[in-house]
């Protein structure tokens, strides 16, 4: 599985950050040297005849050290492989005029119990594998490789574990790519290949770790059979505005199909680049996509619902409400029966 | 005459019952215990403390259980300002665990038992990094 590392990649995704061994964490991007590094990433979600693509990149940034993300996907993966080496800088050059980007992310770590691991891929300087668990199994899989997860985390965690237990958790040796002779801002693209009704991107663990006046930066790219409906609509207020939503160019569909692993792209599609520019706090919502062109995005893909199955209980707000409802209705009969003594003495005046 | 002013009376008064006593449960549901208590169980999830709100007495053996039910490990430190400066700016992540110093693993409980020596008001407070900031803290009025 070892592969050699591709050229620069740009941009770069993901998610739950962690930093492996007594490194001080406090989430974004860390450094070797504790330093939190925000720097803008991009990912791309692909959805066809009933398989998303998602195409992300971890790049190299330099220092010692092990780094570890962890990404929540909407199911379990068919597959996770290297990715094409220029479809996100492709995307890019689509929507956007040249300019310069860094990013990345990084992981690091083996594997361990407590998450069911399903599956394990060493890509380049990666090592990737795909978890099986609730918030507390992947938390405690982390802690057990080494990681030390921000504050949020367990919070963040539990949002997704509700929806999809599934989790890709990516360890990027930063030692290790030294000794490769990687560079600063050579990146490594993964592509993760999962069956699903509708495709669902992750936006909330992007501000994981970070702090309440902390920016977050990313470009999303989705290629869709039809127009897509989204979920939260892209205004601008709430940190998404919507770039570029057009039929996507014949020159683009066939240079992204020419890409390693991409020969899924369809002949036609729907290019729509959403820019998230927002305060880290904003972004407590996830984007969801009927890609079907029903017009239907689920609000529990978009975070915005918790799945019927497992709501959770506030045993104090419960209280609150019996209390209410018992005074209520203790005030309801009371007029009543003031009312009703009242009533008779109406009638004899009248 | 006098009998429907009676009942109007009766009425009232039943009214301002029920209203006192609803409010009173309600505002009693929603606030934990303000008397001094010498076992208090503090439970820990998604990074705060709850209770974040307690009162013990002076010069009696409290005992303290700290439950957390995060997947991260987290601390329990109570004191003074000086203390929890002292924490704060410490260049130390792990350090010995005193009855007032707790580390609690992920996913585990802890039990520690201190005596107040004297009426303060002082905080518990995770020193991990960033979870100060991110809201695990707490008050405990130590109370003669």
């Amino acid at each position: 599985m070892r592969r050699r590392l591709p050229a620069a990649l740009l941009g770069a995704a993901t998610a739950l950050l962690l930093v492996a061994g007594p490194t001080l964490a406090c989430g974004g991007l860390i450094g070797p040297n504790g330093a939190v590094n925000l720097l803008r990433t991009t990912t791309f979600a692909g959805y066809h005849d009933g398989v998303e693509h998602y195409v992300t990149a971890f790049q190299f940034q330099g220092g010692g050290g092990a780094f570890g993300s962890i990404t929540p996907l909407p199911g379990v993966p068919s597959s996770v492989e290297k990715g094409g080496d220029w479809t996100l800088q492709r995307l890019i050059r689509e929507t956007d005029p040249p300019r310069e980007r860094v990013s990345f992310d990084f992981l690091g770590a083996a594997a361990a119990p407590s998450a069911e691991v399903i599956m394990q891929v060493r890509i380049d300087a990666l090592d990737v594998t795909v978890l099986k668990g609730g918030g507390a199994d992947v938390g405690q899989w982390a802690a057990q490789n080494g990681f030390r997860l921000p504050p949020d985390a367990p919070e963040v965690l539990d949002f997704y574990a509700r929806r999809s237990p599934i989790f890709l958790a990516a360890v990027f040796d930063a030692d290790a790519a030294k000794a490769r002779g990687q560079d600063i801002g050579d990146g490594t693209s993964v592509h993760i290949t999962i069956p699903t009704p509708n495709p669902w991107v992750p936006i909330r663990i992007l501000s994981l770790g970070k702090t309440a006046d902390a920016r977050v930066d990313a470009d999303v790219y989705l290629l869709t059979d039809h127009q897509p409906a989204l979920l939260p609509t892209p205004t601008g207020s709430n940190g998404m505005n919507l770039d570029n939503s057009q039929q996507a160019s014949q020159s683009l569909l066939d240079d992204l199909r020419s890409d390693r692993g991409m020969g899924w792209v369809p002949k036609d599609g729907w290019l729509t680049k959403i820019a998230i520019d927002a305060e880290a706090p904003q972004l407590s919502y996830d984007l969801a996509i009927d890609a079907s062109g029903q017009g239907i995005p689920s609000w529990v893909q978009a975070g915005f619902e918790v799945p019927v199955q497992i709501q959770l209980v506030d045993q104090t707000t419960t209280i609150r409400a019996l209390l209410a409802a018992i005074l209520a209705i203790g005030l309801l009969i009371l007029v009543l029966q003031l009312g009703r003594m009242a009533g008779p003495r109406a009638t004899i005046q009248a | 005459m006098s009998g429907r002013r009676a009942r109007l009376a009766l009425g009232a008064g039943l009214v301002g019952l029920v209203l006192a006593t609803g409010a009173a449960a309600i505002t009693l549901a929603g606030r934990p215990d303000a008397s001094p208590q010498t076992a208090i169980t503090i439970e820990i999830k998604y990074s705060h403390f709850n209770p974040s709100e307690i009162t013990v007495p002076v010069g009696v053996p409290v005992t303290i259980t700290l439950v957390n039910d995060d997947p991260i490990d987290h601390e329990w430190i109570i004191g003074d300002d000086a203390v929890q400066q002292k924490h704060r700016t410490g260049t130390e992540l792990l350090h010995p665990v005193r009855p007032t110093e707790q580390v609690i693993p992920a996913l585990s409980t802890r039990v520690t038992t201190i005596t107040f020596d004297h009426p303060a008001q002082w905080k518990y407070i995770c020193h991990l990094p960033g979870h100060e900031a991110y809201g695990m803290v707490g008050v405990a009025a130590i109370l003669r």
